[in-house]
């Protein structure tokens, strides 16, 4: 039971100009859950993509099942027995879910000129069966849920047989219900003899389902350490390599501030009913709820993206229509979407660019030129002030990490003089040591007079940073708490309406 | 999309025609037979036998064309080289048989061979040297064209030395059974082509690959696929296609025409995209191509009989096209109306 399977050692991997990995190691051993934590760039998704042949090591060596094994492209590692789930999936949305898993392995019939369509979908029921999904194969993958995608992503790197399982921050986008789900899967490969690579963020998640923990930092190994017998604190101290500082909760302070924005009943189908609140300069107000529970609908229809059927909005005292947009953003109203990548930045242009994109106006001169020196000392000084890492200013923001890139997006805004920042789980998918700097700029920017609306699924985030906390429950507020009087159990009742709900999601502590 | 398991022959062929997605063709279909009502009630010259069959016979050579384009789009592809590719097979056909004197069949199978070596090449240089294929297939355009001009001398090849050339195109097979339908060869052509190109597209790797391709091609990549050498293959599929073409509008005009040829790939790409195939890639069907390619062609012998001048025929064409692609952007709007995922939670929260 206790065989290796992967050993790595050694592994050194040069992007252009950026050193990913030096000295990096990691081993695997058949039936664990092998945690592999660090920050947002230490290498974790580096290190995995190399055992999974995508990228190739400059040096190092690789031992599988004792051996030492070279892997060169995915092709390699799947006949070696070593699937990844990728953190974004990689699915032909087209495809039916039978044709995702076997794309590349179709059986065919009439002497191999046709794909035997009836043998695939029998043989992706086999794999849904054994996982217990009640799925048909024959769904297209476009339509299901990310959850259920990650399933069948699931089925297909079981499908080749495979000792080796890496999974990329499989939880980022599924709820608590598919998250136990996807643990008695976990369990379940484990059980027969599967080594499981389990990259994630979430501290709570590791204690219950790792065995072991190997922590990286800036491209190197740094420990292994056996979870059961490991405080979280000693965890992330190898991580960040320093003690975080807690700042104190914002709870305390209070906020005498104008009411800068009023929404009042604002209804946008299912998702939105009868929703007012107001949010005053200097204030950090926070929105609590489960998933689904209509605080983006609430941003979005605020901001303008969605029609909404009823309710008014006013700003600064005077009401006024937002339609689009581009009259929010006229109003003073930024929105920075969870989405990032899709809705919040050029992923493509220099991180000069992306934080002048909002208001290139201010840089226009007479026909139409553009005023490129003082774009430049703009994102210069944003660069300085917000502290973003990056080597310059025209750093492609697609190399910047998940932190950097949100910093990005605040500057976007703060450029366009927005008084209200809505924003949409702003440390999603972002490292811990990022996410303080984060939740220093969050109140850094209250502290001068902006208006902060945060909307949140992690309650710890909502609690240290909200002066005041209106929870949501299918599309309506169904309470308002004082950030001093508010406890996780509190916010769960409202979240919920049931008290017995309560219990299931109590033990989130990070 | 692979809803369909098949019970019998007749089953595979109807579900490789009729099943991806019905509803959505319903509405090109619909178009089409609107434009026929429209057009017979106008003119009386319209709905004739003679007529139809003049349509059906100009609709040939495009929905060919249009047929091979459809396997490149779906790959999220494009291909600017049919037209002019077309004429260079027909023109290597007139210098196999009229030049060189070889027999009629070696001269017929050099179009598709002709246009597959092409398509390999776009192919190549798409999946190996990374053109984006917009650039690949216009250079292959432009190439072909002035090949055709070089080898042809810039005069065309005619083949009345091979009587049974023009016979390819232009005889009746459908004729010599039903003799009030002299339905021409190029047409029967067509058809055969639609139904194997359903199949190819809906049953075999190829097609297979060719959504997937145009779905998430680093996807497929990821899956260990051999991406280059399928993308090779459609084009090379792509090109002898085109070469077909080529044979049946040389036949039909009975001689290899250098200058012809430009501005079929256009045609072509409308009828793809009037019969619901997304530009982007990932879904399409030659169903729906072919409605497309007739939508075009009957417009246009409507537009004539009724001595609507070629100019505005031509107006008409590009306001359908814009019309076309305008409603399958709101088919797609629509499901995207309700972004909320279904993760609600349960429903007795809402009852406490």
């Amino acid at each position: 039971m206790h065989e290796e399977l992967v050993r790595m050692e050694n592994i050194v991997k040069t992007f252009p100009g950026v050193l990913a990995l030096s000295n990096a190691r990691f081993d695997l051993i058949a039936g664990e859950v092998h945690a592999l934590m660090g920050e947002n760039g230490a290498g974790k998704s580096t290190l995995m993509k190399i055992l999974a042949g995508i990228y190739s090591k400059d040096s190092g060596a690789i031992t599988y099942l004792g051996k030492p094994t070279d892997i060169p492209n995915p092709r390699a590692a799947q006949h070696l027995g070593i699937s990844i789930v990728h953190q974004e999936l990689n699915l032909m949305n087209h495809l039916s879910a039978a044709q995702n898993m076997f794309i590349g392995r179709e059986p065919r019939r009439a002497m191999g000129a046709l794909v035997d369509e009836k043998k695939l979908n029998e043989q992706a029921q086999e794999y849904f069966d054994l996982l217990n999904l009640g799925l048909d194969p024959r769904v297209r993958i476009g339509d299901l849920t990310v959850a259920k995608q990650q399933m069948v992503e699931i089925a297909k790197a079981l499908s080749f047989k495979s000792r080796v399982l890496i999974m990329d921050e499989p939880t980022a986008s599924l709820t608590t219900s598919e998250i136990e789900e996807l643990f008695r899967i976990i369990r379940g490969l484990k059980a027969q003899g599967v080594g499981i690579v389990y990259i994630s963020h979430k501290m709570d998640e590791l204690k219950q389902i790792s065995d072991r923990v190997t922590v990286m930092r800036d491209g190197q190994y740094v420990g292994t350490v056996p979870t059961a017998e490991t405080s979280m604190e000693t965890i992330i101290k190898m991580m960040v390599g320093r003690t975080l500082f807690e700042t104190a909760r914002n709870a305390e302070a209070e906020v005498a501030g104008e009411v800068y924005l009023d929404v009042r009943h604002l209804n946008c189908g299912r998702a939105v009913r009868d929703v007012s609140f107001t949010a005053r300069r200097g204030e950090i107000l926070g929105f609590a709820g489960l998933m689904g529970a209509g605080r983006t609908e609430v941003a979005r229809a605020v901001f303008g993206a969605d029609p909404v059927d009823s309710g008014e909005i006013w700003v600064k005292g005077a009401r006024v229509s937002i339609t689009q947009p581009k009259h929010a953003v006229a109003a003073g109203i930024g929105y920075l979407s969870e989405d990032r990548k899709r809705f919040g930045l050029a992923l493509g242009l220099g991180l000069g660019t992306n934080t002048v994109l909002a208001s290139l106006s201010r840089f226009r001169a007479a026909l139409g030129w553009m005023r490129d020196g003082a774009m430049r000392a703009v994102a210069e000084q944003n660069v300085r002030t917000l502290a973003i890492k990056t080597p310059s200013i025209s750093q492609k923001v697609q190399f910047l990490s998940g932190g950097n890139q949100q910093k990005v997006v605040i500057a976007k805004w703060l450029n366009r003089d927005c008084e209200v920042l809505i924003f949409d789980e702003p440390t999603r998918g972002i490292d811990i040591g990022a996410k303080q700097e984060i939740y220093k700029l969050l109140n850094d920017l209250a502290q001068e007079g902006k208006v902060i609306i945060m909307i949140s699924s992690e309650l710890p985030e909502i609690l240290r940073m909200s002066h005041r906390i209106l929870v949501m429950c299918e599309g309506r507020i169904t309470g308002e708490l004082k950030g001093a009087e508010a406890t996780q159990e509190k916010i769960m009742f409202y979240a919920t309406l049931r008290e017995t709900m309560v219990a299931g999601h109590g033990d989130k502590n990070h | 999309m692979a809803g369909t398991t098949t019970q019998s022959r007749g089953g595979l062929l109807a579900a490789a025609l009729v099943s991806p997605d019905t509803r959505r063709k319903f509405l090109a279909f619909a178009s089409l037979i609107l434009i026929v009502v429209i057009f017979s009630i106008a003119s009386p010259n319209f709905f004739q036998t003679s007529n139809l069959l003049s349509i059906l016979l100009a609709t040939a050579v495009n929905g060919v064309l249009a047929i091979a384009c459809t396997f490149i789009i779906i790959t999220g592809g494009i291909d600017l080289s049919v037209g002019t590719l077309m004429t260079f097979c027909a023109v290597i056909s007139g210098v196999f048989i009229t030049f060189w004197g070889m027999p009629l069949w070696v001269g017929v199978l050099m179009a598709p061979v002709t246009g597959m070596l092409c398509g390999l090449t776009t192919g190549t240089f798409v999946a190996k040297l990374k053109i984006p294929p917009f650039i690949a297939t216009l250079g292959m355009m432009m190439v072909t064209k002035g090949l055709s001009m070089v080898i042809s001398g810039t005069k065309p090849i005619y083949f009345t030395n091979t009587p049974a050339f023009s016979s390819i195109s232009m005889d009746s097979m459908v004729g010599s059974v039903l003799p009030k339908v002299p339905m021409p060869n190029a047409v029967l052509i067509l058809l055969a082509l639609a139904v194997l190109a359903s199949v190819v597209l809906n049953k075999t790797l190829l097609g297979r690959y060719c959504f997937a391709l145009g779905s998430n091609e680093e996807a497929v990549r990821l899956s260990g696929v051999n991406v280059d050498r399928w993308k090779i293959a459609i084009y090379a599929l792509g090109g002898s296609i085109c070469g077909l073409a080529g044979l049946i509008i040389a036949s039909r005009l009975n001689s290899a025409q250098p200058a012809l040829g430009q501005g079929y790939e256009l045609d072509a790409i409308a009828a793809v995209v009037i019969g619901g195939t997304s530009l982007s890639g990932g879904e399409g069907t030659i169903l729906g191509t072919i409605i497309g390619a007739f939508i075009i062609s009957t417009l246009t012998n409507g537009l004539r009989i009724m001595s609507v001048p070629q100019e505005w025929q031509t107006v008409v064409t590009g306001v359908i096209i814009i019309i076309a692609v305008y409603l399958d952007i709101l088919r797609r709007r629509k499901p995207r109306t309700s972004p909320v995922p279904a993760a609600l939670p349960p429903a007795e929260a809402v009852k406490a």
